[in-house]
């Protein structure tokens, strides 16, 4: 699904990425934890092509494609999508218009769909205008579900999230990368995970997500790089490493 | 300023001889020249669900007629002459000497205007709606509106001001003067769409009494040579408001110097002046003022403004309290559209050209002026078109 290939990033002068090399497979989630300032944000911002950074050296293909130097949008319609930490307000555009807006010309019930995530009563909202963090995050899952992508990234989706929302959020999350779960007599949960081929690479510190989803395999962003590639890839032992022993054994896995 | 604003010689007009023939039968028009009204909100298919249609063709009222659920819509010449020159209400508000163009208007010959009022106490439940057409070139078209609200009684009046497709040169001088009484509302909605040197002056007063409400929509989009206006409202009784919706795109050579004075005269009174302007090219000088008398009273003043082309836009907010207590506020932005916003929007897959008009649309925002269905979808037919052919 995903390839890249030393990947290098500068913004400004500042060289943030320093040679990734990652890769995600179809279906699987990928989580990625690290310090502040290492990068992470960085990392999907320049996935999703935005000004500001830049790609020095390095490629990056998506579902076949080399997209490193495609526009935004294209790379949306190839079906890479985001959920945005601080996504800014457009008044007068209402949330309603959004969410149909990113279903392009796929058919899809917003009404319905904003139920699933309790924002119905925020379609007639402009979009981002006064919405709490919590709101924020209803509101961007539920312009992913409309857009439907085929990966999807997720920047730090716990945070500022209540215990209550947390709950709706991360089954939101699974929903959209797993697909709905409910067996039927016709099909099996296993059947039904591998026909859905959604791949998702999320940014977490806290690893509340990790309660949620199918986490396949992680790994920790440290100055620029990433590491623990070879040894514990599983997240939650990435998580538990992190707690118990803090960062700085990422840098004796560096060195 | 890098540009002047553009100067009206009157000799370049013919203000005599531009007559047109009555309209018995509305179904005499022709589908072009309703389709031409229709784009500044006058429906003539529509007139079962108007309360009134006036229609004044260059020099002639050539249509008025109302369907009798509590307004009454004349041609204001009949007015003058049905109720012996409308001596509370002609020039009352407006001083005959208040400009060239006051000055101008009041020696030339009047060529009609509308007299629009309601009856006590009637919430007319289907809106009014008024066209000053001009379909000669070079006609100086003059016209005089009164519109009076009577206590208690609410109406909609929705004005479209248009010259014929192919009409390049005109002016267009009109006087208006509102009267609103005790506990009135009047919403007047005006769209324009004038030709490409047509000049025009209008010149409005109204004057609110106690708890009475004017809400005011104004919307043009079209090039134009120039529009000078700045209508002055007076809130004279306790608790009335007046509010004021502008949305003005200026294409290359467009210059519009408009804006609003609101004067609050009255304790518990509130104004508010909101405009959003685009410029692809054009000028815009985007004023308002709010002058407090009383208190308490309340005055905000929004101006939005955004630059896609060369053009220019220059907001002038004034705020002039001269009371203690009064609360005055006012906001002012000329910019560019945020690249973060268009980001955000090609992250859901539209293009820059869409991403851009997406923002454009929300950003003229005419949805906060409730006007009615069929309007709304003509007004957001232009902003789309003007939006296609690369207008924004
Ligand atoms: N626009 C910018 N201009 C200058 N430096 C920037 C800019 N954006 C990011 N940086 C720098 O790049 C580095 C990586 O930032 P990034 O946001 O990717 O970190 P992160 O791993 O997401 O951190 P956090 O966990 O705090 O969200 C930081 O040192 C940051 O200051
Ligand atoms: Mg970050």
């Amino acid at each position: 699904m995903l390839q890249i290939e030393n990947l290098q990033v500068r913004i400004g002068d500042k060289e943030v990425l320093k040679g990734i090399n990652m890769h995600i497979e179809e279906g699987e989630t990928f989580i990625l934890f690290g310090p502040n300032g290492s990068g992470k944000t960085t990392l999907l911002m320049t996935l999703m092509g935005f000004a500001g950074y830049e790609v020095t050296a390095g490629k990056i293909i998506f579902k076949g494609v080399d997209i490193t130097s495609l526009p935004t949008y294209e790379r949306a319609r190839l079906g890479l999508g985001m959920s945005f930490q601080r996504p800014p307000t457009i008044h007068g555009l209402k949330t309603k218009h959004l969410v149909s807006m990113c279903a392009r010309n796929r058919n899809i019930d917003v009404y319905a769909m904003a139920q699933s995530v309790n924002f119905d009563k925020f379609l007639d909202r402009d979009i981002n205008a006064g919405f709490s963090g919590g709101e924020i995050k209803r509101s961007e899952l539920l312009q992913l579900m409309a857009q439907n992508p085929d990966l999807i990234l997720f920047d730090e989706p716990e945070s500022g999230v209540d215990l209550e929302n947390m709950a709706l959020i991360g089954k939101t999350v699974r929903t959209l990368l797993d697909g709905a779960c409910d067996p039927s007599p016709e099909t099996c949960m296993r059947d039904l995970r591998r026909r859905h081929t959604t791949s998702g690479l999320i940014i977490t510190h806290t690893g509340y997500i990790l309660d949620y989803v199918n986490a396949d395999r992680g790994q920790v962003m440290y100055n620029g790089v990433l590491c623990c590639d070879t040894r514990p890839t599983r997240p939650r032992d990435i998580l538990d490493h992190i707690t118990k022993f803090g960062y700085k054994e990422c840098i004796r896995c560096l060195n | 300023m890098s540009q002047l604003t553009p100067q009206v010689d009157l000799e370049a007009y013919s203000f005599e001889g531009q007559e047109s023939e009555e309209l018995k039968d509305i179904d005499q028009v022709s589908d072009e020249r309703k389709a031409e009204l229709r784009m500044v909100g006058v429906d003539l298919d529509a007139t079962r669900s108007r309360a009134g249609t006036f229609l004044q063709f260059d020099h002639s009222t050539v249509h008025c007629q109302s369907t009798g659920q509590g307004v009454e819509v004349l041609g204001i010449v009949q007015a003058l002459k049905k109720y012996d020159g409308l001596p509370e209400y002609f020039w009352k508000a407006l001083d005959k000497n208040h400009d060239e163009f006051t000055r101008a208007a009041s020696q030339q010959d009047l060529h009609g205007g509308y007299f629009i009022r309601t009856q006590k106490g009637v919430k007319v439940p289907d809106p009014v709606q008024t066209c000053l057409f001009i379909k000669g070139e070079k006609v100086g078209q003059n016209v005089h509106n009164i519109v009076v609200v009577e206590e208690d009684s609410e109406v909609h009046i929705i004005t479209g001001c248009a010259t014929s497709h192919g009409v390049m040169s005109a002016l267009h001088l009109g006087i208006s003067e509102f009267y609103i009484k005790k506990g009135g509302k009047l919403t007047f909605t005006m769209v324009h769409n004038w030709g490409e040197e047509v000049m025009v002056r209008p010149r409005t007063v109204g004057i609110v009494e106690e708890k009475g409400v004017l809400q005011n929509n104004y919307v043009i989009l079209k090039k134009v040579k120039s529009v000078e206006s700045y209508p002055t409202i007076y809130l004279n009784g306790p608790g009335a408001i007046a509010r004021f919706n502008s949305v003005i795109v200026t294409p290359t050579g467009s210059y519009i110097d408009s804006g609003n004075r609101i004067v609050l005269n009255a304790p518990n009174t509130r104004g508010e002046i909101i405009s959003r302007a685009i410029t692809t090219g054009g000028t815009n000088i985007a004023r308002g003022e709010i002058i407090a008398n009383a208190v308490p009273a309340r005055g905000h003043l929004e101006c939005k403004g955004l630059i896609l082309g060369d053009g220019i836009i220059q907001a002038i907010p004034e705020l002039q309290g001269r009371v203690a207590g009064v609360e005055l506020s006012h906001e002012a932005a000329v910019g560019k559209i945020a690249q973060e916003e268009i980001e955000y929007l090609m992250a859901r897959g539209l293009d820059e050209d869409e991403a851009t008009s997406t923002i454009v649309r929300g950003f003229l925002n005419v949805d906060i002026m409730g006007l009615p269905k069929e309007l709304q979808a003509s007004i957001d037919q232009t902003i789309a078109d003007l939006d296609a052919s690369g207008g924004m």
